[in-house]
């Protein structure tokens, strides 16, 4: 089970949930791109403030699996992981 | 009774609405819209009453547009917002903010368009629900050299606005890019041509052989006046134009009949919707270091009544002196009423309205965040 921890950035699309719980389908290891997917499917629209169309995650959000920031949406992942993703700071 | 009025205000954390009545001291704001948020740009739907789309992004989050139905008060994310195609390799753009909205023509009610920053141009056929690009522009092989390196846009990035719809034919388009000057299209946006004869580029050097540039400018912001397509204006960042397409291609530099002490530096303009020949700029200070604020610390709308060949000073209201105002290329607009409404909203979240075509001004909304765009709702 991979648990999910969310910014309050993202309040509009999860109505202030703080963390989900992911189980995601088991044919192949998950990486997270698979997350980001499943994120949308839960809380539609999700994934384009997180991620561009070139598929880079955005400048001013940080995504850690456990305590190290990922910016590569192919990191494989164990399926046990703890993330959190962060609405970077970013001045001020 | 006077006809009432909505403005929809864009900020730098948030979107709000005002409304009044023409003269009335007492508007009333809403509560904030996504607060937090970078809203660039509000705008109303003539063709479709109670339809809004507002464009933000910006912040920690990527950039998104949202769509009412019930002329502002409540707003459901788009399906598909402007997003440029993915490549295959490191070269895709990707949108950082929708910075404008323009809806399209009459006969095509479910059209609208949207300017990005990075520059690139957008079209909706179904009212604004799901996008795509114009790769007629973004995708024209001459698109970089028009548009110039990062550097050559905004401090906060460079954008496409201004996009007009000609009222008198769909298949007519133009654009401003900040920086990369005017482009024109007759065949809705799949060819392009550059449209800055005329225009200065005084922050380039001269061409040696003495021609002038055709592209690389920096228009601020350019209207198209409602009852003649023909007659175009615009503020840029080297002075006001106008050119009557219908009499040539060349723009004609009307600021040069600015006070000298005043300049012709700024950012909006607009006109009058029953007569061509009148139109308000709202001058800003371009020397020195650009401080692009109100000249001498006293603001003032400037006037012409006569297509650009005369100006005059409207100040009645405005603080006679420490006043150092910035009012951005999206932040000035007018209603359609007799006499004539204008707004205009400033960096230091005032929004101000006269209600005699400028003779006088009134605050209306104090204390908002820094204000980026001001639109009216159309009847």
């Amino acid at each position: 089970m991979i648990s999910v921890f969310l910014p309050s950035q993202l309040d509009q699309y999860t109505d202030g949930l703080r963390k989900v719980q992911l189980s995601l389908a088991a044919d192949q290891p998950p990486c997270l791109q698979d997350v980001i997917t499943a994120l949308d499917q839960q809380f539609p629209g999700v994934a384009f403030r997180l991620i561009d169309e070139q598929q880079r995650i955005r400048r001013h959000i940080a995504i850690f699996v456990g305590e190290n920031l990922v910016r590569d949406l192919a990191a494989p992942l164990d399926g046990n992981d703890r993330i959190q993703i962060v609405g970077a700071l970013s001045g001020g | 009774m006077e006809t009432a009025i909505r403005v929809l205000l864009g900020t730098r954390k948030g979107a709000w609405l005002l409304d009044g009545r023409a003269g009335q001291n007492n508007w009333q704001l809403s509560d904030p819209v996504h607060l937090g948020s970078k809203v660039y740009h509000v705008v109303g739907d003539p063709r479709n009453p109670g339809l809004v789309l507002l464009a933000e992004g910006g912040g920690h989050l990527g950039p998104s547009l949202f769509r009412s139905t019930d002329a502002g008060m409540t707003f459901d994310e788009v399906e598909h917002p402007p997003q440029f195609v993915r490549a295959e390799d490191e070269s895709g753009r990707s949108v950082d903010h929708v910075f404008w909205l323009t809806p399209g023509h009459s006969d095509q009610p479910e059209t609208w368009y949207a300017g990005t920053s990075p520059q690139g141009l957008f079209r909706s056929r179904d009212g604004g629900i799901n996008w795509e690009e114009v790769t007629g522009l973004n995708d024209h092989p001459d698109f970089f050299e028009w548009r110039g390196s990062d550097k050559d846009g905004t401090p906060d990035g460079p954008k496409l606005h201004s996009v007009i719809v000609d009222h008198s034919d769909p298949m007519h388009l133009l654009v401003g890019m900040s920086g990369g000057g005017i482009f024109e299209s007759r065949d809705e946006g799949a060819s392009w041509t550059p449209l800055n004869k005329g225009v200065a580029m005084d922050f380039y050097p001269p061409k040696e052989d003495g021609s002038e540039y055709l592209f690389g400018h920096d228009p601020h912001c350019m209207v198209m006046h409602p009852l003649d397509a023909n007659r175009l204006y615009h503020q840029n960042h080297c002075g006001i134009y106008r050119l009557d397409r219908d009499k040539g291609d060349r723009w004609e530099r009307i600021g040069d009949n600015m006070p000298r002490e005043v300049g012709d530096i700024g950012f909006p303009i607009v006109t009058h919707p029953r007569n061509v020949d009148t139109a308000w700029v709202f001058p800003m200070d371009g020397s020195g270091l650009w401080p692009r604020t109100s000249p001498d610390g006293r603001p003032a709308v400037y006037r012409t009544i006569d297509g650009g060949r005369s100006w005059e000073r409207q100040d009645r209201g405005f603080p006679a002196t420490q006043a150092w105002m910035t009012v951005k290329r999206q932040c000035m607009t007018t209603d359609t009423g007799d006499p004539l409404g204008i707004y205009l909203g400033n960096s230091s979240g005032q929004l101000w309205g006269s209600f005699d075509e400028g003779e006088s001004w009134q605050i209306l909304a104090a204390n908002l965040p820094e204000i980026f765009s001001v639109e009216t709702l159309p009847a």
